[in-house]
């Protein structure tokens, strides 16, 4: 095994990690049932962090997020099914709060990006092969002759 | 061909044209304080704040009832000692208690201490204090930080909203038009 090779797995590796290390930073915060801790997390990876906006509360260090990774946690506790909990949250931060946007009208755009694009694309490619100038016509025999002449001197 | 050699100059001045259009609208409307790009509109627009009961920095502190008839639009500004934002932001709201618009102030994840201490020293801006020391009460407003001001008409439902300091232009251009519109 190379260097290279070392610290490419290594990087792998962390990134298979990071996501499982990373999620709550004081085991003090986590709820005492694995299987209720495993649910508040996974709601809390679909919520947004307000203050850091591109993490989730259960990646973000920040208060507010600690806040409502707490909250996920009391109302998971109190029998909340995850579409409560969530619901709870997106009736104080609005759809925002969400990391996964939900489809709707205003989201059509967003969602529908990817088709777009492919439909621009093709249409990139058809418009290039419509206007593709026809292949030169083959050569006549008299520059047929001086090609050959070209060739040999 | 020479439709083709248009278009390939037309399509991407006309895409040029469009971006620097959207970016001088965009850049324009930061610069007003119209627009935030890390704003987050708040889904209390139009509704009635939630319900809560305070304790008070220095007096009685108040309660989502005291809004919901205080029959003349409030400003409700969270604000913290240790945030430099609401220091900036501070002489803004002391002009605005000059004129007579009335202020209250909910200290967010403050220490009393602090608070108290914060507004005898640079003045208070304040016509009624009120201290969220857990935050709890910040998050049914939908807060994402401090500062973050709500406009509250005289039946307690909220009419604008600002999160990040004010300056005196949208005193001018936004709040002094949305009092009288609301002190009706």
């Amino acid at each position: 095994m190379t260097r290279r090779h070392l610290a490419l797995a290594s990087l792998a590796l962390l990134l298979a990690g990071g996501s499982v290390a990373w999620a709550i930073s004081d085991p003090a915060e986590a709820l005492p049932d694995p299987r209720q801790e495993a649910r508040a997390e996974a709601i809390g990876r679909q919520l947004r962090c307000l203050v850091c906006q591109n993490e989730s509360i259960e990646d973000s260090g920040a208060d507010l997020a600690r806040d409502l990774r707490h909250i996920v946690r009391q109302r998971v506790a109190a029998g909340d099914s995850d579409a409560q909990v969530v619901d709870w949250v997106v009736a104080r931060y609005g759809d925002f709060v969400r990391l996964r946007p939900p489809f709707e009208w205003q989201t059509v755009l967003l969602w529908g990006s990817p088709l777009l694009a492919l439909a621009v694309g093709g249409l990139g490619v058809l418009v290039h092969r419509h206007y593709r100038p026809a292949p030169p016509a083959p050569l006549n025999e008299a520059e047929q002759a001086r090609l050959r002449d070209l060739m040999e001197t | 061909m020479s439709t083709r050699r248009a278009l390939l100059f037309a399509v991407p001045l006309a895409a040029a044209a469009a971006a620097g259009g959207g970016f001088y609208i965009v850049l324009h409307r930061m610069q007003q304080g119209t627009f935030d790009p890390r704003g987050v509109p708040t889904v209390l627009l139009n509704k009635r704040v939630p319900g809560f009961r305070l304790p008070g920095l220095i007096d009685a502190g108040f309660a989502s009832t005291d809004l919901f008839a205080s029959g003349r639009p409030i400003l409700v500004n969270f604000w913290a000692t240790w945030c430099p934002p609401c220091i900036e932001e501070h002489p803004v709201l002391m002009a605005m208690q000059a004129e007579g618009i009335p202020i209250w102030g909910i200290a967010y994840k403050d220490k009393r201490s602090a608070a108290v201490d914060y507004l005898e020293r640079n003045g208070n801006p304040y016509a009624r204090n009120a201290i969220d020391a857990p935050g709890r009460v910040a998050i049914d407003w939908g807060l994402t930080g401090v500062p973050e001001t709500f406009l509250v008409d005289g039946d307690g439902f909220v009419r604008w909203h600002m999160s990040g300091p004010l300056t005196l232009d949208m005193v001018h251009q936004q709040i002094r038009p949305l009092m009288r519109k609301y002190t009706a």
